[in-house]
């Protein structure tokens, strides 16, 4: 292999998707297999750790064989594994890391630790290539963040949520809606045939700031719900719904946008499980549209936790030479720097 | 045979090779630390040793539990990833089984346990036959109590054994008196080497079926279930 066009076996166990995938030179997908649990965890509710590393474990070599038979490539062809350090469940991103390790060592081969956020991010160049300087949106059910990049591999947090992420909140609400587990495809699809007649507050925090908060929505939906439930009101789920989501929705897109306009940014780039959800993806075009600002989300299955996004990220590590020892360990807490 | 063996399912871990089936190296850590950290150090350490390379290795042994459940995946995954990218077969062990090998004497009753908090145990029942060491009753998690109730009642001498500190001691004495002998702890830590060499007889299994023995469900899953058998 040429040194641009290098082959990287990548995992991703960081919470409750078994993955794998082969990419070739940080922009070419060859193989993208993910083992979802999703099935597993509705019946609890959301997701069970312990239930998710068990999984994880029965999942992970069949998974590999899996994306490197569908890459139609071997060993030989492999320069370097990468793998999700973390943030993430740490029982689950043990299995992915130490996988990753055992494989790097029984064919010599360079190991890559990636951050999980970096690789959601780095799902966009699978699709076109960065043009910098960049914004990147990132929102989950565990993150929202807004994250600011001059080059490759350079991420500056300039926003960030100070309680519940924007996906924790949508799964909140929706067990509140008796919803079923994961909330947030309910709740986006309710909205649909739904109206803001609720007006809930919008929280934009202090002025200049770019953090977010959503747990007040969150509370002031709840209230609504059993305020409502008390006086045997009849509740309109499409409504709330849709009123919860306009909330959201309104701060995410604006916050974007003046953060955008204030770094004088080329690209925003959307990641992240809820970069799924249709209203979010609608109204970011709209406002997006004409801005001369370029506007990117990734197809739905690179939106969701996946390895081909972890092999992408990885790329600018390995020409970076930005490579982990035997050592490497999960760490659920990681940071970006 | 080249047998590369790993046990991480107690606060002790060890590693091991054989080289054409003799004890190349072996490194026994038992220390408050991360396995994740010190497993595949030990594995690269441990082959330098003994002068492999990972494409010498012929079979992969690995401790399957019971255990510490994160332990456990530390090690299986590993173990499975090195079996399956080497392509070479992988045996899997009982964790106590193991323990149990590590006592000689023949035709007694062999208990090894671990701790498995609040008064339970992981406990299996072996026996050192001619031909080796047998299985006679499964590994299981049990209420130490009625664990002893049991060995009582086989009215056989017992050796029984653990790698890991606990708080059985008098209980033990007190149920079992005479017909009990208790290996200190000190002197049982678990050997990837014993491992190795057991593996060495047994069948090598699927590697991508295999998961750790953990003899216990998940608490959100037996919660579900009850709650199931009520509904019906």
């Amino acid at each position: 292999m040429t040194e641009h066009n290098e082959i990287i076996l990548a995992i991703e166990t960081s919470c409750d998707e078994t993955a794998a995938a082969v990419v070739q030179g940080g922009t070419e997908l060859l193989s993208n297999v993910v083992a979802t649990q999703m099935d597993i965890h509705q019946k609890f509710g959301g997701v069970v750790p312990e239930v998710a590393s068990r999984h994880h474990i029965e999942q992970m070599t069949a998974v590999l064989e899996q994306a490197m038979d569908e890459a139609d490539v071997t060993f030989d062809d492999i320069d370097a594994v990468a793998v999700t350090q973390g943030p993430g469940l740490v029982g689950a991103l043990l299995v992915g890391v130490n996988a990753a390790k055992a494989v790097a060592y029984a064919h010599d081969l360079p190991l890559i630790g990636v951050h999980h956020i970096a690789g959601h991010i780095y799902a966009n160049r699978l699709q076109q290539p960065f043009e910098f300087p960049l914004l990147s949106l990132v929102v989950s059910g565990g993150h929202t963040e807004l994250i600011y990049m001059n080059e490759h591999g350079d991420y500056q947090l300039i926003g960030e949520t100070r309680d519940d992420a924007a996906g924790e909140a949508y799964d909140k609400v929706a067990k509140a809606l008796e919803l079923p587990y994961p909330g947030g495809p309910q709740i986006d699809q309710l909205a649909q045939s739904g109206e803001d007649t609720y007006q809930f507050p919008r929280s934009y925090l202090e002025e200049g700031s770019y953090d977010f908060s959503f747990s007040g929505l969150k509370t002031a939906v709840i209230n609504k719900l059993h305020q409502k439930r008390q006086k045997n009101e009849p509740i309109d789920r499409e409504n709330v719904a849709a009123s919860f989501q306009a909330s959201v929705i309104d701060v995410l897109v604006n916050k974007t946008y003046q953060a955008a306009l204030e770094h004088n940014v080329k690209q925003l780039i959307v990641a992240g499980g809820v970069s799924a959800n249709q209203s979010l993806r609608a109204r970011l075009q709209e406002k997006f549209e004409g801005s001369g600002i370029e506007l990117y989300i990734p197809p739905l299955y690179l939106c969701t936790d996946n390895a081909a996004m972890i092999g992408a990220a990885a790329s600018i590590q390995y020409h970076q030479g930005d490579f982990a020892g035997l050592d490497l360990n999960a760490n659920p807490g990681l940071m970006m720097e | 045979m080249n047998v590369l063996a790993i046990d991480t399912s107690n606060q002790p871990m060890s590693v091991a090779v054989l080289k054409e089936g003799i004890l190349a190296a072996e490194l026994t850590i038992n220390m408050k630390r991360n396995h994740s950290i010190q497993v595949m150090p030990a594995v690269d350490y441990v082959m330098n040793q003994a002068d492999l390379k990972p494409k010498d290795l012929q079979l992969i042994a690995i401790a399957e539990g019971p255990g510490s459940y994160t332990g456990l995946r530390i090690g299986m995954s590993s173990a499975k990833s090195l079996a399956w990218s080497l392509d070479i077969p992988i045996v899997a062990l009982s964790s106590l089984k193991v323990l149990a090998a590590q006592v000689t004497d023949q035709h007694k009753l062999i208990a090894p346990f671990f701790d498995a908090r609040r008064g339970n145990v992981y406990a299996g029942l072996y026996e050192r036959t001619n031909t080796g060491i047998e299985t006679i009753q499964f590994d299981r998690n049990v209420e130490m109590t009625d664990w002893l109730k049991t060995l009582k009642e086989m009215n056989r001498d017992v050796i029984i054994t653990s790698s890991t500190s606990h708080q059985f001691t008098d209980e033990i004495y007190d149920t079992l008196g005479k017909n009990v002998r208790l290996i200190d702890s000190v002197l049982q830590y678990p050997k990837a080497s014993m491992l190795a060499y057991l593996a060495m007889s047994e069948e090598p299994i699927s590697v991508h079926a295999l998961a750790p023995q953990y003899h216990r469900m998940v608490e959100a899953e037996s919660k579900w279930l009850e709650k199931r058998q009520k509904e019906r």
